[in-house]
């Protein structure tokens, strides 16, 4: 590699990085986080980078802009762009380049504007501080790129302030914000991750069109395969810092070398076996439940579900659906304005504090995210031990054991029992909350998307874990999510929730199975597939039902 | 997202605690060092008042205001118009007591030992319970939540914080008389109002993570979430806190003492003791300012362990 000669201005090739290598401080120990990594992008072309957290893709995406992070520093390795090596740039000379010719698209958009400046005056400000456009010129740009965007009032949005557009649009304006210097590499550092299914499908819509249009060669950095394969012309995985696979996007969807990558394109094959058909026994049912906010702002209106014993219920929905606000009337956390929630052949008092304790022990909860469902200065064992005193009075030595027994089920080594939260990874914190409502032996435990926090392959392996846990004990799930592949993965009996009703219920094979709703359908039609030319099918078919109507 | 840390933490993680609380200890810059050691001297002082002290307590000496055993003397030298000192002398003056006696004739170094064991015991039992009171309700009062308990609490603490606390503390010693109980409880019961702002500020943003809901959802009775669940994830502020209202506990004692309604004689109290050695000051001798002294050095001492505490909590909290 070191024998190429470095490409000159002007080369085809815009971006060459060769061998880099960057290091992360942590209490004052250095370790590596990229490790000899190589890559190209051509001039117009888009190089996707794809792995789990800590693979070190966001490091490498900010690299190509000559910077690290804070507590982050270069070891080695050379960044050519546009035929000059940035290592051997200055602050100075890389400040005259960045946002100009390089510019980054954040994951938070929320995050990464100012609330208290109107729109218009952040993305101009690009501009202006570079001198490339004056005032009027950048405005006039701006306008154009919303306009490319899809942006609702093009002329006129930029005059308002960030919280007044969704997350969708904010996304969008700040793509904008990128591509108004015209520069020749955009960063996207993943673009689409924080927001809902269907504005998903149109952000990553315009965001793919605007570059083609603009001609600008782009890294688009996700965890999603899905994603990147509708934008990318080439994709490189990455795993722990290192480069596992880089071909074209065809060529990795298909025909997958590394074994790593292939577990990454089969992801979401996995399918619940058919359970043998039992006798109904109802278990919970939720009966015309209403829920309100402060007595003021209703988010469930009269919704009504079931579930069976050993049977898993998914509720399916976008962000304020109300799905997170039925488990919390489920829970009593929430008591309804009116209806009833009936459990195992009983009324549930509304109120957390009017129920049994074996009634709170039946009903177990998993949260969206470890990270703050356990109690940092708790032990694993102090953690899953504390249900095991608290319901059945288990002490000493047989707590212990107890605790190692459900190490064992959800397939921990025992040594983590002494550990602190802090020291698990994500999936293993999710599977030490897992144990935790096990502790409690409950019928019924409700999942608040339990896997939507973590990695694509790790969510796998705790869907696996909740299946195989439900065959053994006879456990039952009622399942929120908003991911339509995990409903596939394990549920019996689907709710599609849209704000704040049930829109469609039934078993899975006829829930989702045509003829659908409208919401339904657009919801199905947007989870993003690997097969190339799926976006603009999606989009075309929507446009069409949009002319329809 | 958290690409670059991950990994590097997960190396970390290896490390048992309890090494890497030594090595941050070791790593302590000199200023968290030496407040240590001036607590540790301080605490040595209070503990063996008695063996190290070399006069009794209250025992008293023929001779009150008796001069320092060795005098510190500056030697002036007469430039015409202006005189500078340019030298200082020791002369031993024949004087029993080291720095020489007090008032009504005690020993002064021995009252100074003894006052490290009274002043900064008292300082220590007041904010011990100041911090029980406040710390309790505080966190009471974030994990009851809205109702009328908080309310009732709330503006019975905006009423005690609405009175300069020095002048209601007087005028309370002065209704229910100086006694010691009176004084620890009184002033307890006024610092208590600021360590229940504190407490339950904190513990509000503890009081709504899901583990807080997780333990409620389990039927958790009160005292277990305040124990187990909020207390551990409160306590570097509380302690950071502790540190520096121990200070201002200590400096109340000292200006109550100094006012008449603090620490009552024959009790040596740093506070008593620049007051009652005051006009020694008008002769140019600073004895007087040696309590004085004691109080400000102790206070710097804590106050640069505290700094050092909060500097290494916060940093902990970047890292997460």
């Amino acid at each position: 590699m070191a024998s190429n000669p470095p490409p000159k201005p002007g080369d085809p090739v815009l971006l060459d990085i060769r061998d880099l290598r960057i290091e992360g401080e942590s209490e004052d120990v250095w370790s590596p986080i990229v490790k000899g990594v190589s890559l190209k992008v051509k001039r117009g072309r888009v190089l996707g980078l794809i792995g789990e957290s800590g693979a070190g893709k966001s490091t490498i995406g900010i690299a190509g802009m000559g910077y690290v992070r804070g507590g982050c520093r270069f070891t080695g390795g050379e960044i050519w762009f546009d035929g000059v090596n940035l290592r051997t740039l200055n602050e100075r000379q890389l400040d005259r380049m960045r946002g100009n010719r390089v510019s980054y698209v954040a994951q938070s958009a929320a995050a990464a504007f100012n609330p208290a400046w109107r729109l218009m005056d952040q993305i101009v400000e690009v501009a202006l501080i570079h001198g490339v456009m004056n005032r009027a010129e950048a405005e006039r740009r701006a306008v154009e790129l919303f306009r490319k965007l899809k942006l609702p009032e093009p002329e006129t949005i930029g005059r308002r302030y960030p919280h007044q557009v969704s997350g969708g649009q904010l996304q969008r304006a700040m793509t904008a914000m990128a591509l108004a210097p015209r520069p020749d590499l955009v960063v996207f550092d993943e673009p689409t991750t924080a927001l809902d299914v269907t504005t998903q499908l149109d952000v990553l819509a315009a965001i793919k069109e605007a570059i083609e249009d603009e001609g600008a060669a782009a890294i688009y950095i996700t965890h999603d395969l899905a994603v990147v394969s509708q934008i990318a012309h080439e994709i490189m995985v990455l795993r722990h810092g290192e480069t596992v696979e880089w071909g074209p996007t065809e060529e990795i969807i298909s025909r997958p070398k590394k074994p790593y990558t292939q577990a990454l394109v089969s992801l979401r094959a996995f399918r619940k076996e058919e359970a043998p058909p039992a006798p109904p026994a109802p278990l919970l049912s939720v009966e015309g439940v209403t829920a309100a906010y402060g007595g003021a702002v209703t988010v469930l209106h009269d919704v009504s579900l079931a579930l069976e014993t050993g049977k898993t219920l998914a509720i399916v929905g976008e962000s304020g659906s109300g799905k997170s606000t039925m488990a919390r009337v489920v829970t009593g956390l929430l008591p309804p304005v009116s209806g009833a929630v009936r459990f195992a052949g009983a009324a549930l008092p509304p109120r957390l504090k009017d129920r049994t304790k074996d009634q709170l022990r039946d009903l177990q909860l998993i949260y969206q995210m470890p990270d703050v469902a356990m109690n940092p200065r708790q032990t694993v064992e102090e953690i899953i031990g504390r249900p095991l005193t608290f319901y059945f009075g288990t002490k000493g030595a047989e707590r212990a054991r107890r605790v190692h027994q459900l190490l064992d089920q959800i397939e921990l080594p025992r040594a983590l029992a002494t550990r602190l939260p802090t020291e698990l990874s994500g999936g293993q914190k999710q599977r030490v909350c897992i144990a935790r409502a096990l502790a409690a032996k409950p019928k019924l435990i409700i999942c608040d998307e339990p896997t939507s926090a973590l990695d694509p392959l790790v969510a796998e392996g705790i869907l696996r874990l909740l299946v195989g846990l439900q065959r053994e004990e006879g456990l039952s799930y009622l399942f929120i999510t908003h991911d339509i592949a995990t409903v596939r993965a394990i549920a019996d009996e689907v709710a599609v929730m849209f704000k704040g009703r049930v829109v469609r219920s039934g078993p899975l094979e006829t829930a989702l199975a045509p003829p659908f709703d409208d919401y339904t359908d657009l919801l199905l039609k947007s989870v993003p597939e690997m097969t190339p030319g799926w976006l603009e099918g999606a989009l075309a078919s929507r446009r069409m039902e949009g002319a329809g109507q | 997202m958290t690409d670059a840390p991950a990994s590097a933490a997960a190396a970390v993680a290896a490390v048992p605690p309890k090494r890497t609380a030594w090595r941050r200890l070791r790593k302590a810059p000199f200023t968290a060092w030496f407040g240590f050691a001036v607590i540790l001297f301080y605490a040595v002082l209070a503990l063996f008042a008695p063996a190290i002290a070399p006069h009794g307590e209250s025992q008293t000496f023929d001779i009150p205001y008796d001069v320092w055993a060795v005098e510190p003397r500056l030697v002036w030298a007469d430039l015409g118009p202006l005189s500078l000192p340019y030298w200082l002398n020791f002369e031993a003056t024949g004087s029993m007591h080291w720095l020489g006696t007090d008032q009504i004739g005690r020993d002064m170094l021995s009252r100074l030992i003894y006052g490290a064991r009274n002043t900064v015991g008292i300082a220590l039992v007041t904010t011990l319970l100041a911090f029980f009171i406040g710390g309790t309700l505080g966190i009471l009062a974030a994990v009851v939540g809205k109702g009328w308990f908080e309310i009732v609490l709330n503006r019975a603490v905006d009423v005690l914080m609405a009175i300069p606390s020095l002048i209601f503390a007087l005028m309370l010693l002065s209704t229910f008389g100086s006694s010691l109980l009176n004084l620890v409880l009184i002033i307890a019961v006024l610092d208590a109002t600021r360590v229940f702002r504190l407490a339950r500020a904190v513990a509000m943003n503890v009081a709504v993570m899901e583990y807080v809901e997780a333990a409620r959802l389990r039927g958790e009775g009160l005292a277990w979430i305040m124990r187990k669940e909020i207390l551990p994830n409160v306590m570097p502020p509380l302690v950071a806190e502790f540190g520096l209202r121990f200070c201002f506990v200590f400096l109340t004692i000292a200006a109550l003492s100094f006012l008449g309604v603090g620490i009552q004689p024959p009790l040596a109290d740093w506070g008593s003791m620049v007051r009652e050695n005051a006009t020694l000051i008008t002769y140019g001798d600073i004895t007087p300012l040696l309590p004085a002294g004691a109080i400000a050095l102790l206070t710097i001492g804590v106050n640069f362990v505290v700094d050092w505490f909060l500097n290494e909590t916060s940093g902990l909290r970047d890292g997460q």
